[in-house]
């Protein structure tokens, strides 16, 4: 029944969330997504779904902001560029509290960068994908298959909180090649039922408004309050993380994405040369999977990314201090390799006096 | 014949409609403050109203209730 | 006594709400025209309206219909989506000229030029009245505002932009007027242009967009009547009323219509091309 393909990472995201029941996809051009949207408008008037490509990133964030109002399940795409000119739109999201899913197929950066897989937007993801006091939840795949599945799931995550998700993926993810099998084909009318959308009165109710504006201090204070009590259920129910070699381990690395790949390689290495290493690879960045990491209690952590160092301060925010951390990375889509990842390790390892 | 009724607490005293009545029955009172600080409009002759709706048409508060007598 | 009957009430899709518009602030009577429009066609169930950032942002508390408040200038985008996803719906975008013709410009060309079966509603009174009186897209050559306090000097600051005229060209649009609320007679027409902006929806004939040229007493520091009087006398001349383009008096069906054949010596938009 399920059957295995091989697909581009950026085609199976589409391909997934076309199944999770998204049947309205608003884009702009940009590599390196490209292949995202391109199978979008192949493959959406097949399903009677709307793929448009729009003016601009900003108009197709608030197409989305549009789509999800009217109840449905939308969905845009870009990479770092375009997603900072989506950020204002996915503000008015949160602050409408719309879910949508918002996928970003990381390259270099800052300006226009590179086109090479990068992962320096890691702070705009977990920070400050817009104005004002909100977070959304990022999800990091790894390999082909589970871009399939946690877009799958993204959907389902955003009508649950009624909160724009964010996707994080880069490049070489984007651009790989893996075997993938592919989540089942949801039946549009079971999707969740969502009273709140304006989707017309019918002369049946009140009418629904889709708004983020509140002029009234207080209120707005208490809907901010009332937002981070659903955060925190996220931060309960949604974190995410894959524990690997973590047991025994004295020196533990982290890294998500397309940088857990390599740093998966340099813990095999380490391990052949009789290094404890392991590796917590978090799946959510936002909640970040700060038990996951603390509870390694390990003697020393190496955050590993492909960037100059973002989620290292996460890392040692979940630390406290306890085991000092190291950060190793490459940036402008520079790909770090195994075996200097190894050397961090066993530099690390010397230093603790393994 | 006709009939205006004019709501009060929608009326923000423009004056829009004192100028475009064509039988110059409406006027602001001023005598009269409202809640939210306006003098309103006022009809002074009922009975010299036509019910054309002219001021209603114009009345950027829909504050006016525009009756007419039904011919026979 | 004579039996009197009612010749003149409150719109049902306008929600008996105090609004927050100054005195004799236009706004209120193209929202009432809408309603108006909104009823006549039974569609308040079936209707879902976007509105601006600008004095008329909380008009989302003012129709009936379920409302959609859209970023600043994206109510177009906002509406496209909602069209989308309810093609069969009265959809419409209000807009004041900051929003729609300055921030906005760039979804309000494409939204024509897809020919999104949408109406939008366009207030145009030559300043940014929510900010307190700023220089607007539309504020005219020598016009003083806060932003132009000598007024606005065309040799750094630039011309005005005449809407209907710049979206004339666009294949996908298929009515624009431009109308005004200064008199009893000329609401009559602009609630008739806003009447044919939603009947060209239904018969899905492509994108309208009506504008009101509108005032801003407040900021503009007039009467509501002096207010007209300066419109009268210097918007009008600048934003001659009239019909801007009407496809069907053009004597096409609808828009895409009149694209196919503006284009008919392009091969590929006829069908012709290729040997396949």
């Amino acid at each position: 029944m399920s059957e295995k393909v091989l697909m581009k990472g950026n085609e199976a995201l589409a391909e997934a969330a076309m199944r999770a029941g998204c049947r309205y996809f608003f884009g702009y051009p940009i590599t390196p997504q490209t292949e995202l949207a391109a199978y979008m408008s192949k493959h959406m008037p097949k399903r009677d779904g709307v793929y448009l490509q729009a003016e601009s990133e900003v108009a197709a964030i608030n197409m989305v902001y549009g789509a999800a109002s009217c109840g449905v399940r939308a969905m845009t795409s870009s990479s770092s560029p375009g997603v900072s000119l989506k950020t204002e739109g996915i503000s008015y999201l949160a602050g409408a509290d719309l879910p949508a899913v918002i996928i970003n197929v990381q390259r270099g950066g800052p300006g226009l960068g590179s086109i090479q897989p990068s992962q320096a937007d890691y702070w705009q993801a977990t920070r400050a994908m817009g104005h004002g006091d909100f977070f959304l939840p990022v999800f990091a795949p790894s390999t082909v298959q589970e871009a399939a599945d946690l877009v799958y799931e993204a959907f389902d995550v955003a009508d649950r909180y009624r909160t724009p998700v964010v996707i994080l993926a880069d490049g070489m993810l984007g651009q790989m090649m893996e075997p993938v099998v592919l989540p089942p084909e949801r039946d549009l009318a079971d999707l969740p039922a969502k009273p709140w959308a304006t989707s017309g009165t019918h002369g049946e109710r009140a009418h629904n408004v889709t708004n983020s504006l509140c002029l009234d201090a207080r209120e707005l204070y208490e809907q901010n309050v009332e937002r981070f009590e659903r955060y925190a259920v996220i931060e309960r129910e949604e974190v995410r993380a894959e524990e690997y070699l973590t047991e025994d381990a004295d020196i533990v690395v982290v890294a998500f994405g397309a940088a857990a790949r390599i740093a998966r390689s340099a813990v095999n290495d380490a391990r052949a040369a009789g290094i404890k290493a392991g590796l917590v690879r978090p799946i959510t960045l936002w909640p970040f999977p700060a038990q996951a990491v603390r509870g390694c209690n390990a003697k020393a952590y190496l955050a590993v990314e492909m960037n100059m160092g973002q989620m290292v301060e996460d890392v040692r925010l979940a630390v406290e201090g306890a085991a000092p951390v190291a950060f190793f990375g490459r940036a402008g889509g520079v790909i770090p390799r195994p075996d200097e990842v190894l050397e961090q390790i066993a530099a690390l390892a010397e230093g603790i006096g393994e | 014949m006709g009939r205006v009724e004019i709501d009060q607490s929608f009326c923000k005293g423009c004056g829009i409609c004192v100028s475009v009545c064509p039988q110059s029955i409406l006027k602001l009172d001023m005598d009269v403050i409202t809640p939210k600080g306006y003098h309103p409009a006022v009809c002074i002759e009922q009975d010299a109203c036509t019910g054309c709706a002219s001021c209603a048409t114009m009345c950027p508060d829909v504050a006016i209730t525009v009756y007419r007598e039904v011919r026979a | 006594m004579a039996e009197m009957e009612c010749v003149f009430e409150r719109p049902k899709s306008l929600l008996p709400v105090v609004t927050n518009y100054c005195p004799g602030c236009t706004h209120g009577i193209v929202e009432r025209l809408v309603a108006e429009c909104i009823d006549e066609f039974g569609m308040e169930g079936e209707c879902v309206g976007v509105v601006p950032v600008g004095c008329s942002v909380m008009a989302y508390d003012f129709f009936a219909c379920d409302m959609i408040e859209a970023a600043h200038g994206r109510a177009p985008a906002v509406a496209t989506a909602a069209k989308l996803v309810f093609p069969d719906y009265l959809v419409f975008a209000y807009q004041g000229d900051g929003d729609l013709a300055s921030i906005g410009m760039a979804e309000t060309i494409h939204a024509a030029t897809r020919g999104e079966n949408i109406t939008v509603i366009f207030i145009n009174n030559a300043i940014y009245g929510m900010t307190g009186g700023q220089m607007a897209p539309t504020s005219l050559p020598h016009q003083v505002t806060q932003t132009s306090p000598y007024g606005r000097n065309p040799a750094y600051a630039g011309y005005p932009i005449r809407v209907c005229e710049l979206l004339s060209s666009l294949d996908g649009v298929a009515y624009l007027e431009r109308v005004s609320v200064d008199s009893p007679k000329n609401v009559r027409r602009a609630k008739k242009a806003i009447k044919r902006g939603f009947q060209n929806q239904i018969d899905k004939v492509g994108y309208s967009l009506i504008e009101v040229v509108s005032t801003c007493p407040t900021n503009w520091g007039l009467s509501p009547e002096d207010a007209f009087a300066w419109m009268r006398e210097n918007m009008l001349p600048y934003y001659p009323l009239g019909v801007y383009k009407d496809i069907q008096a053009d004597g096409f069906a609808d828009a895409a219509e009149a694209a196919t054949a503006r284009a008919a010596a392009c091969p590929l938009v006829n069908g012709t091309s290729g040997e396949e």
